[in-house]
Formats: structure tokens, sequence, C-alpha cells
């Protein structure tokens, strides 16, 4: 369960690589691959175990500025709630 | 080329030797002809090429990809080029020492066999005494900081034990359980009556993998793949031919899987003879389906035999 306290950071089998190719990151894990979208680079980017959901959603709403800090902390926390389910993101407080 | 065709995943057959002797085993019936394997040099530029091309994961499989004793190399290698490494393997021969240093050379994924959950029946399905020792490499491969996957190989004598071996994954804290439904091709092919398992039989097995799947959510990955047999239309091999993954066989050649060069009336290239980029775009072999699909709704082009 991810909640703004949360600690997210990827589960120990995934790596983020940055594809040349198609300009552009990607998580990998065993027999697959997931294409990030800029924004989703930008998250999983800050989940290093360290930060807070409260924390990236702060440094996130400095470069999406056209946003309301609400509306980035919810698709942020759906975001790696759906992450979280695949597997990918750990979200251990 | 089309960008729709880009080597993702390069699967490494390093070698056809193996200590295990399965009955439904996916290598060519006639593997012993290719007995000429090729070395490491060769291996080391292949896997620089393919990452040049766009492969970004590599699985090091067989054959027992262990009996290769330049693997190490060729993980620092693969490590070196930044790709998602898998060694796909029986787990025997092995030592807990080598792979702590496979660990230690970037290597990201274990993938290990597992044929049953009884000693016995695991034993007489692999042709080897190997039960015990495939646990043991479990247990190393999770206390080394690995990811760990299960696969099982299912088929009429092993069909109804699937919730066994979700119990026996589970148990070992794995993080993967492939239940593979065996692929009639190779040595499968040849056995096939005494593999192929009944409808209800492969029925049942699923209705307890979905149900593991579902429990599993987020802790272990449970995937259940149904034969072709028993689907209505079978999907698209290794997700289309020459489209996303390349295979490299022990001697050399290209192919879009591991048993094309089986079929009748087409030519494979080995690598090696020109740059992979290459061979990857040649319209024969690898290239041999991609003018068919490339415009919606053409006839599919057919191998002649």
């Amino acid at each position: 369960m991810i909640s703004t306290e949360s600690r997210p950071r990827l589960a120990s089998k995934v790596r983020l690589r940055y594809d040349r190719k198609g300009e552009r990151y990607m998580l990998l894990y065993p027999e697959k691959g997931l294409v990030l979208n800029p924004t989703a680079a930008d998250i999983v980017t800050f989940c290093t175990g360290e930060n807070t959901v409260s924390v990236i959603v702060d440094r996130l709403a400095e470069k999406y500025s056209s946003q309301t800090r609400e509306a980035l902390e919810r698709q942020v926390i759906e975001f790696l709630g759906v992450m979280a389910d695949r597997g990918l993101v750990q979200g251990d407080v | 080329m089309n960008p729709a065709y880009r080597p993702y995943t390069l699967i490494a057959e390093l070698t056809y030797k193996c200590p295990l002797r399965c009955v439904y085993c996916s290598n060519p019936v006639d593997y012993t002809r290719h007995d000429q394997e090729l070395d490491t040099a060769t291996w080391l530029r292949v896997f620089e090429e393919a990452e040049e091309l766009g492969v970004v994961q590599l699985n090091l499989t067989g054959g027992e990809p262990l009996v290769r004793n330049d693997l190490e190399q060729l993980i620092a290698k693969a490590r070196s080029l930044d790709l998602y490494t898998n060694l796909i393997t029986s787990g025997i021969p092995l030592t807990q020492e080598r792979l702590a240093r496979f660990r230690e050379l970037g290597l990201d994924n274990v993938q290990l066999s597992v044929q049953d959950v009884k000693p016995a029946d695991s034993d007489r399905i692999a042709g080897l005494k190997s039960f015990e020792r495939k646990m043991q490499v479990a247990r190393w491969v999770k206390s080394l900081g690995f990811p760990l996957t299960i696969n099982t190989v299912l088929h009429r004598d092993n069909l109804d034990h699937v919730a066994d071996v979700i119990a026996m994954a589970e148990e070992l804290s794995a993080d993967r359980l492939e239940l593979a439904n065996t692929q009639y091709l190779g040595w499968a092919l040849l056995n096939r009556k005494a593999l192929l398992p009944s409808r209800e039989q492969l029925d049942r097995a699923r209705e307890v993998a979905l149900a593991a799947r579902e429990r599993l959510k987020g802790k272990m990955e449970v995937l259940f793949v149904v034969p072709d047999y028993y689907r209505e239309f079978p999907p698209a091999c290794m997700d289309g031919w020459g489209r996303r993954f390349l295979l490299v066989s022990p001697d050399g050649l290209a192919l879009p899987c591991h048993v094309a060069h089986e079929i009748p009336g087409l030519t494979f290239e080995k690598v090696g003879t020109r740059p992979l980029a290459e061979i990857w775009a040649s319209p024969d072999g690898l290239g041999h389906f991609r003018a068919a699909t490339s415009t919606s709704g053409a006839a599919a082009a057919r191998p002649t035999s």
C-alpha cells in the first residue's frame, strides 16, 4: 500500500536503463521490459528508497508547475500503486 | 528497417550439452550434429553487436550453460553492456562459490528448472538424480540476493501437481513461477504420446494457477502458458518471427527461435560471417516473413518444402 509516507524503491529484480534506440527509459526485469513515458521516468528516478512520496511530489511539482500539488500527489500514488501490484516497486514505509 | 523489428532479447544458446535428459527437451533432435560450439571471443562480439541492434535482455541458456567454463567472462561482458542477464539453468553442476562469483560479476536473475515436486518423480523426468541439488541451488540463489524464477515444464505426469508446485515455489521464496506447458517441438514432439495431457487435466491446472496468480499478486508472479494444441488459435510464436527475439544457437546460427532451422526450405546464416545487423535485416531466414506481415491483411508467406 502506497501512502504519502511510503519510501518507494525499485524491487531488487528491477533495473532502470536508458534506451538509446528509443531515446527513453525502460525498466528491465526477468523476461520483460516496461517502457516508461517521461513522467513515469521522472517518478521512478526518485524511487531510491530514501525519498517519501511527499518529497517525490514536491520535487515533481517544481517541474510540472501547471498541475496542483493535490492532483500530482493523486497521480503519483496511483502510478506507484500499479507498479507495486506488478511487483516492480516496493513501498515499505 | 521498420522499427517494429527490433530484437529486445538475445537468447544465447551456449551449448547443447546438458547433464539432464528431460523427455520434453526443446533442443533439436539432431543436436549431436551441431557440436561445433562458438568460442568465447565470438560470443563476446555477438553480445556487443546485439546490444548495438537494440537488445536489452540476454538469456544465457542451452543445453546447460553451466558446462561452459567461460560463463564468468560472458556475464561480465553482458554487465558492461548494461544488458539484463538471465541465467536459465538446471542448477547442475554448480557450487555456491561459482554462483556468488556470478553475482559479483553482475548476473541479474536465475531461472531454475524443477521437473516435479517429489524427488523421485522429478529425478525420473530429468533422467538424473537432481532434485535435492536443485533445492539447494534455489536456496543459494535467494541467499545471494538474486531474484529467483522457478520454471516447471508441465505435461501429463505432473499437471495434477500444480498446486504443490506453487507451494514449493512459495516455500523457496521464488519471485516468479513459470508453469510452462510443454511446447511440442524437438524431443517433445517425438515423445508427444507420452506427454500430451487431457483437456480436463489442463483446465483443472489452469484454474489452480489463475487462483494462485490472484492470491500472490505483487509477491510472486505466476505464469501459466497454455499449449498451442489446446488453443483455438495458436499465438504468434516468439511474439512474431524475427520481430523481438534473436536466438543464436550453440554453433552460431542466427535464428528466430530454437528450432527454426529444422523447417525445410529456409536458410539461416551463421554469426561472424558478416555483421549481425545485416543478418538481422536480411530478407532470408530472419526476415523471411517480414514482407508478408508488414502490410495488413496480406497473405502470409509459407516456407516451401
